[in-house]
């Protein structure tokens, strides 16, 4: 098993956001996590990249306690998240951006002679990830002048290009239109079997074209795990989450 | 990509133009018989090397250190206590300027760079203080009134710094020598992580960077760098006192890389000579020139929208 | 170590400490409210002295003086904010920095213009020139012991207001979380001007306080500024309480490594290596310390609650 979240625990004050969840993700697979605003996706998210500290619980990365780890050794040991709100480095390029995420997986930063430009394996495999996301075109203007949806593709770009064995993905539609929508969906299609994919996503039709699994996240708790056709009618997923339509 | 070819030869032809003016400058100055044009001159390079140092943690990095004058102290009394027990060997005490500054920037910095904005700020310049301090209170070394250098470093091989002229040259090859290293430094993979690091550290350790790491590095190797202009301009000066890590002298070469355009190879230079000339030129008419100089600071962070930086930008630019 | 001599330095690191109190209070506010970066506090605490001494050698009352001056420099404090700080709130740290900078060149050189480069000094009326008897030990200065009953008064002042008011929850609400109080409905633009004047009124009476024992002099209001620094970042930045007790421990331990560290490193080194080294440390400790306290606690001792 690829990622073990079990019994996650964690409260702002009175608000419990994380309500002993567990859940699993295995390797390859496309784990989508759901559940109205505010049910504490992010929340669970910033906790298993640690950038959040759990109040009790734990999470495990190919059988290794991780739960205490920082977000830093987390990404080193093969886990990569995208944010809800687009977080690029703006002041850089947009294959500065990918080259970063490279660098992180590759692990030669103590460079301080040679021009990164010409460090042709680093900007060939940030080409790549560029090219996988269709921002090739984009690759010399500043991370600032991208537009939304460029800024969510920059996102998967980086995420991808630390070649990670678990993806994190919060809302990597969040804002899209139909058309970006339906290429991001493309573009999580192509990576499909590579790496473990947890998937928060809003986009229901994105969610059910792409998932594996899907679970059901409300008020902090896991309130139900299956795959895609079941929870379409789960009648306790229907009322608490889905509506009737 | 086109782009930066054209930047870097821009950038070519800025250096060409210098490196010509500055090799030229003592013939020129001796032509005119005018010695204290050097002096200024020779000040703008030295301190243009401080500034080029600070411009690549505060302009690249983002680390707004306040306490950047106390490694031109350190530099400076590297050269000033051996002179006092008569050892004036210049790899000695250019040895002990990287040490000391290597050492001070790295215990420093390990504390500092925990912290973020505000506290970094304040941080930076407490600790600068505390060296500031720390040489007042010796007796030995002057105190206060600091001491007088009467024999510049020598070396065995290589300038001879006794003469103004000598040590003029090694000051440019110096500053030529900070500007590539720094050009180097940011252009790299260790280059981009600090300049990254600045725009969105979060960012980068949730990519599995440990920034913290290359930014104290970055931090050592910029405390050096301005360790060895102090080192200069203990020789220039042939005088130390505590009175060059003033706070105000780690104000003063923030003011200089942000008017020069943090965050840009020349800039700091361009600072440098601009503040120099402004501090000549307004200290020439009145003994209260810091009064005008204040004003005009205060004025150009409130009115220049977005502060200097926002204005040298658009001035850069071109747009109104 | 005689024990007349350790109760004067006891009671001179109090009196530091209460000072250094006066000046951080303002200061820590407004780090913590603003998280704005204001060099010119300092300033303010010499514009109080100046004023103070200026007065007191014109009307030849110190009391009158100090009855002046204290709001003279709430209304200095006030314009500043008006003028020119309450733009810099949203600007980033850097331009924060520069313009505040700035602002020490344009206070110091105006006092140089109008007292000249000297400073000022006076005395101390009679009434209050005298020494005390402590416990038959020693004589200790009257006045010193009215600076400590005087700050601590203030302390007290400070510590009610904030704690047992509506204005001071606010200010402790700001601290902590700025946006919140904009959402009582509350004119936070005004709240922050009335905080910044009191801070710069109470950075003044320090330095009013002080000057018939320094003087008045152009610079000491940069010197003060950067230990209030050091108080405010052990205290924690935002905390009356954090710059309260930092203060008491950095004067404290100040005045009395001053004193006394040369007779401590003498039981370890050397004699003379003691008095040479003795000094260097001494100036050094209260970095020394707070390097320390960042090293376990990068927020300081009390750090505001949320952020
Ligand atoms: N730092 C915080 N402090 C206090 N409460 C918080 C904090 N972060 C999140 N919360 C609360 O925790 C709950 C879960 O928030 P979270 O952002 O995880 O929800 P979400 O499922 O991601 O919502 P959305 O679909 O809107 O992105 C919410 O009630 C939120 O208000
Ligand atoms: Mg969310």
């Amino acid at each position: 098993m690829l990622l073990e979240v079990m019994d996650l625990y964690k409260s702002f004050g009175g608000v419990v956001a994380t309500n002993h969840v567990s859940l699993e993700v295995n390797a390859g697979e496309i784990h989508a996590v759901i559940g109205p605003n505010g049910a504490g996706k992010t929340t669970l998210v910033s906790q298993l990249a640690g950038e959040l500290k759990p109040d009790g619980g734990s999470v495990q990365l190919n059988g290794r306690r991780i739960t205490r780890l920082p977000s830093y050794r987390r990404a080193q040991l093969g886990m990569a998240r995208s944010f809800q709100i687009s977080s690029v480095v703006n002041n850089l390029s947009v294959i500065e951006n990918v080259m970063l995420a490279v660098q992180a997986r590759t692990g030669h930063s103590f460079r301080f002679i040679k021009d990164a430009m010409r460090c042709t394996d680093l900007v060939d495999s940030s080409h790549k990830s560029l090219q996988r996301v269709g921002l090739s075109d984009r690759a010399e203007s500043p991370a600032s002048d991208l537009s939304h949806g460029e800024h969510r593709q920059l996102e998967i770009a980086m995420a991808t290009a630390t070649n990670p064995k678990l993806l994190l993905l919060d809302e990597p539609m969040a804002g899209m239109g139909v058309e970006e929508s339906g290429r991001m969906v493309e573009i999580l299609n192509s990576i499909r079997g590579g790496p473990g994919i947890l998937l928060i996503e809003h986009d229901m039709d994105a969610v059910f074209a792409l998932a594996d699994r899907i679970s059901v996240l409300v008020n902090g708790a896991v309130i139900a795990c299956d795959v895609p056709d079941n929870i379409r009618n789960n009648p306790e997923v229907k009322t608490a989450y889905l509506g009737d339509d | 990509m086109k782009d930066s070819l054209r930047r870097l030869s821009l950038n070519g032809w800025v250096m060409l133009v210098s490196i010509v003016l500055l090799a030229l400058a003592p013939t020129i100055t001796t032509w005119m018989d005018d010695p204290f044009l050097l002096d200024l001159i020779m000040r703008m390079v030295i301190l243009s090397i401080a500034a080029v140092s600070l411009n690549l943690i505060l302009g690249y990095g983002g680390m707004i250190s306040f306490g950047h004058a106390a490694y031109i102290g350190i530099g400076a009394y590297s050269v000033g206590i051996p002179a006092y027990y008569e050892i004036h060997s210049g790899l000695f005490q250019l040895g002990v300027t990287v040490v000391v500054c290597a050492l001070f920037a790295f215990i420093t910095g390990y504390i500092c760079l925990r912290t973020k904005g505000v506290y970094f700020i304040m941080i930076t310049l407490a600790f600068a203080q505390m060296i500031f301090f720390a040489l007042v209170s010796i007796e030995e070394y002057g105190g206060d009134d600091g001491l007088v250098i009467y024999q510049r470093s020598t070396f065995e091989f290589g300038p001879d710094l006794g003469s103004d002229i000598s040590l003029y040259y090694t000051c440019v090859v110096v500053l030529t020598l900070a500007l590539l290293i720094v050009h180097k430094i940011v252009n790299s993979r260790f280059g981009l992580v600090i300049r990254g690091s600045a725009g969105n550290d979060a960012r980068l350790m949730s990519l599995g960077i440990p920034t913290f790491r290359y930014r104290l590095v970055c931090y050592v190797i910029a405390g050096v760098i301005c360790g060895v202009a102090g080192w200069l301009l203990g020789n220039f000066t042939n005088f130390i006192s505590p009175e060059m890590m003033d706070w105000t002298r780690s104000g003063e070469l923030i003011f200089m890389v942000v008017l020069g355009g943090a965050g840009s190879l020349f800039g700091p230079v361009l600072g440098a000579v601009a503040y120099l000339t402004i501090e000549e030129v307004l200290s020439g008419i009145t003994i209260y020139w810091q009064l005008p100089f204040g004003i005009l600071l205060v004025l150009v962070v409130l009115f220049g929208k977005g502060g200097l930086t926002g204005l040298i930008a658009k001035i850069g630019r071109g747009d109104k | 170590m005689d024990g007349g001599l350790f109760l004067i330095q006891l009671l001179n690191g109090i009196q530091l400490g209460v000072l250094l109190f006066l000046v951080a209070a303002g200061l820590t506010l407004v780090f913590g409210i603003m998280d704005f970066v204001n060099l010119a506090h300092g300033a303010l605490y010499m514009v109080g002295a100046f004023f103070c001494a200026w007065l007191t050698l014109n009307y030849d009352s110190f009391l009158l003086a100090l009855i002046i001056s204290v709001p003279a420099v709430f209304i200095v404090g006030y314009a500043l904010e008006l003028l020119v700080i309450r733009h810099l709130y949203h600007r980033d740290h850097l331009d924060q920095v520069l313009a505040t900078f700035g602002m020490i060149l344009i206070f110091d050189t105006l006092a140089h213009l109008i007292w000249g480069p000297a400073g000022l000094t006076f005395t101390l009326p009679d009434a209050v020139n005298g020494h005390v008897s402590l416990f038959g030990l020693t004589d200790f200065p009257v006045y010193r012991l009215l600076i400590i009953a005087a700050g601590l008064l203030v302390a007290l002042g400070l510590y009610l207001v904030i704690g047992r008011t509506r204005v001071g929850m606010l200010v402790r609400a700001g601290a902590s979380n700025r946006v919140m109080v904009g959402a009582l409905g509350v004119d936070v633009a005004k709240l922050f001007r009335y905080v910044f004047a009191a801070g710069a009124m109470l950075a003044g009476m320090a330095g009013m306080i002080i000057a018939p024992i320094t003087e008045a002099r152009i610079g000491m209001g940069n010197d003060i500024l950067i230990i209030a620094f050091v108080v405010i970042i052990i205290g924690g930045i935002g905390s009356i309480r954090g710059a309260f007790i930092a203060s008491l421990i950095v004067g404290l331990i100040d005045t009395m490594g001053r004193s006394f560290l040369d007779d401590l490193l003498k039981l370890i080194i050397s004699n003379q290596a003691a008095e040479t080294s003795a000094p260097a440390i001494s100036a050094m400790l209260v970095y020394i310390l707070m390097a320390a306290i960042l090293y376990f606690r990068p927020q300081g001792l009390f750090p505001p609650k949320v952020r």
